[in-house]
């Protein structure tokens, strides 16, 4: 179906035909010849063939022909021979949440980096209302960066809901991925029958609330600025908090992706060695639900941080670095 | 008022101050706003007597033992973790994060905070700084705010919901079997198809062979799309009449004027039928409209068909008929000029020249397949996002 997000597209002020062709002049009612834009940019997310009464998505057409690497900003760093490594960030802010721990694997190992599409630095107009409605759509994307980088038994890092994403993209490329870090995992956040996942629905639409009041710095004003300008991200810079900037549909969108997300079933098929990092004290992921991810995968390694919090990678990037070298040595 | 001049507010400054405002411990307890200190993971240190009020709590209760995000509802909570901490670690403050604090009583208290970190120092670890200023009234209007623009976005949902109900009707569902022919049609909205747009195109069984028609109404929206229908519906009826294509445009031409609209189109009519040998062949007239293409190994390739008079200005359009052949392996385009004068980044047409080497490219594939790739190849031309409605029917002949 054809949808469109905030901020819309601007209003168009175009004809349909003209034929220059015709031998004579006609009139035209006021406005509707008025120049066209150069270019109109915006949000396609969708395409609709009647005649086949088939949905199609376009996007799916860009996503192939366009820059994945540029898509999702993907930055390159360290040890070209080395065993690459790729870090993916949680649900909120961007790439920046790898900036204290990523750069002490740079001497061993080809460091990835990215954003996820609608964060950070990437491209929002690849952005999809119907293929980032889901953590598959998210496992799709990780997995064209790692065809696009021919990564190949690469060591997956991902914070938080990018651990469930790397999962799903280990078991449906499994030669991808050699090793699995996973920082602060949970499969299903609300709880369910005798699962602990931490929230109740209810609680999950107070969150959907509490990103609909805090839109960090992005309003009707900015948007088109930092939408229409995706090459020129200074423009962008002077605003606040702009780690964690995003266009609030596409919080709310990724949110609910996020937090009603069910992927237990998912644990017991993947097939890579795995760590998961739990944080002591921790209420997005309670430590009861890293022993969950942990009983569930196949071999898993469980290792306790003394940190406290959803972000070791943050808060504690000492322990977070040595626990996840003590795994990639073992 | 007489402004002071600025030496001797200088001098005035440091007595005026002591003899006012010298109690920093007061400045402190009472400044208009809850002021607290938490360590790096939360846990509040200190608290100005402001902020006690505001969260209905004791120093005892506080201090030492709750961390900052313990105060606010789950929603807020998992704000905190998934951005306010992070942005504090990345950057060193946030500003203007809007969380609520709960109270013992259960009541809620609607706050706008901003944090620095005062980082660790000679021995001592890193504090977070952090201001709350009530906001109960900002609030309530911001979710007003917040509520008017659901609503805008829900009556938008409902209008793109019509307009692509109503486009839908502007092509067949599904396109008739016709003998010796595969067809396919492909319709493609303008940009992101929030807004109903004028092509249509159409193909019917009649008593004297098959009717196909595809236009092009002047303007978008819903009067364009009033006389889209008028135009899509009274071509097939007139075709079901008549078996001559300039006649059959022509009663479209005469309807037009009939309903006194100010809107013209341009339309192709052909009626398709076959030769003895059951060859198909077509019968065309164009009533303003771009000739079709046809690409072909046996007949030129090129635009087919004779030039007429655009429909629903003149009383008597000229409007003439070309007898066109078809031979296997050939394929027919009917488009309207969304294809042609789809613009590129830098403002270049799309063109016929790019349209006939797009017809080339395609050549082997059914008609599904050279009406895909050419939509395909007209979309990408402008970035994904058409600025004009997209309208291809495609005729070919099997091998």
């Amino acid at each position: 179906m054809i949808m469109v997000r905030h901020p819309a597209v601007p209003p168009r002020n175009l004809i349909s035909v003209f034929p220059m062709r015709m031998p004579f002049g006609y009139p035209v009612a006021a406005g509707e010849t008025a120049g066209r834009p150069e270019r109109v940019r915006g949000i396609f997310t969708g395409g609709y063939h009647p005649d086949t009464a088939r949905s199609i998505d376009f996007h799916e057409r860009r996503h192939t022909t366009m820059d994945v690497l540029a898509r999702n900003n993907v930055q390159i760093s360290g040890n070209p021979s080395g065993t690459p490594m790729i870090f993916a960030h949680g649900f909120g802010c961007d790439q920046n949440m790898w900036r204290f721990v990523a750069p002490a694997f740079e001497e061993d190992h080809r460091v990835v980096l990215f954003d996820h599409v609608g964060y950070g630095s990437s491209d929002l107009a690849s952005h999809s209302a119907e293929r980032h409605s889901t953590l598959d759509g998210y496992a799709r994307d990780l997995l064209e960066i790692c065809r696009e980088l021919d990564l190949e038994r690469a060591i997956f890092v991902g914070h938080s809901v990018a651990a469930m994403i790397g999962v799903l993209a280990e078991i449906e490329e499994p030669e991808r991925f050699g090793r699995l870090v996973l920082v602060g995992p949970s499969p299903c956040y609300i709880d369910d029958g005798d699962y602990v996942g931490g929230f109740s629905r209810q609680d999950i639409d107070e969150l959907l609330e509490s990103l609909d009041s805090n839109y960090l710095g992005w309003s009707g004003a900015m948007a088109p600025v930092i939408m229409g300008n995706p090459d020129r991200p200074e423009l962008g810079e002077e605003l606040t908090n702009s780690f964690c900037r995003t266009d609030p549909a596409i919080a709310r969108q990724f949110a609910r992706a996020t937090f009603l997300s069910d992927n237990r079933a998912d644990l017991p098929r993947v097939r890579a060695r795995t760590l998961v990092l739990q944080c002591s004290e921790d209420v997005i992921a309670p430590p009861q639900v890293g022993e969950y991810v942990h009983r569930m995968i196949p071999g898993s390694e469980l290792v306790l941080l003394k940190a406290t919090g959803h972000c070791p990678n943050l808060s504690a990037p000492e322990e977070t670095v040595s626990a996840i070298r003590s795994f990639l040595r073992g | 008022m007489a402004q002071p001049d600025e030496a001797a507010t200088r001098m005035h400054e440091p007595p005026l101050t002591e003899a006012v405002e010298d109690d920093f411990g007061d400045l402190y307890e009472h400044a208009p706003f809850g002021y607290l200190s938490t360590l790096m993971d939360g846990t509040i240190v200190r608290a100005n007597a402001t902020f006690l009020t505001m969260a209905g709590r004791t120093r005892a209760d506080l201090v030492g033992r709750v961390r900052f995000p313990a105060l606010l509802p789950v929603g807020d909570r998992i704000f905190y973790d998934t951005h306010f901490a992070p942005l504090l670690a990345m950057q060193g403050e946030v500003r203007e994060i809007a969380v609520e604090l709960r109270r013992p009583d259960g009541t809620r208290l609607p706050v706008l905070v901003n944090a620095v970190v005062k980082p660790a120092a000679e021995g001592r670890p890193a504090v977070i700084r952090l201001s709350a200023v009530a906001a109960t009234d900002r609030r309530r209007y911001e979710r007003e705010l917040l509520r008017e623009r659901q609503r805008a976005e829900r009556s938008e949902a409902e209008a793109r919901h019509l307009a692509q109900i109503l486009q839908a009707s502007f092509v067949p569902a599904a396109l008739p079997a016709v003998p010796g022919l595969d067809v396919a049609g492909v319709y493609r909205p303008a940009g992101s198809g929030d807004e109903v747009g004028g092509d249509f195109y159409d193909l019917f069984e009649t008593a004297h062979g098959w009717g196909m028609s595809l236009g092009d109404v002047c303007g978008k929206g819903a009067r364009a799309a009033v006389v889209t229908s008028l135009a899509r519906y009274t071509l097939r009826a007139a075709g079901i009449r008549d078996a001559r294509p300039a006649e059959v445009l022509s009663l479209l031409n005469q309807a037009l004027l009939r309903e006194r609209t100010d809107r013209f189109l341009t339309a192709a009519y052909a009626r398709i039928h076959h030769d003895g040998a059951g060859r198909p062949r077509l019968k065309l007239s164009l009533g303003g409209h771009p000739p079709p293409v046809r690409i072909s190994r046996e007949h030129p390739s090129g635009p087919v068909g004779r030039p007429g008079d655009l429909l629903g200005v003149f009383d008597d359009p000229k409007l003439r008929e070309t007898e066109v052949e078809l031979s296997p392996g050939d394929v027919l385009l009917f488009y309207t000029d969304g294809i042609t004068e789809g613009r590129g980044a830098d403002g270049v047409m799309f063109g016929e020249e790019r349209l006939r080497r797009s017809l080339e490219a395609a050549r082997g594939a059914d008609a599904q397949g050279v009406a895909e790739h050419l939509v395909d190849e007209v979309v990408d031309f402008q970035s994904g996002l058409p600025i004009d409605d997209i309208a291809v029917l495609v005729l070919r002949v099997p091998d």
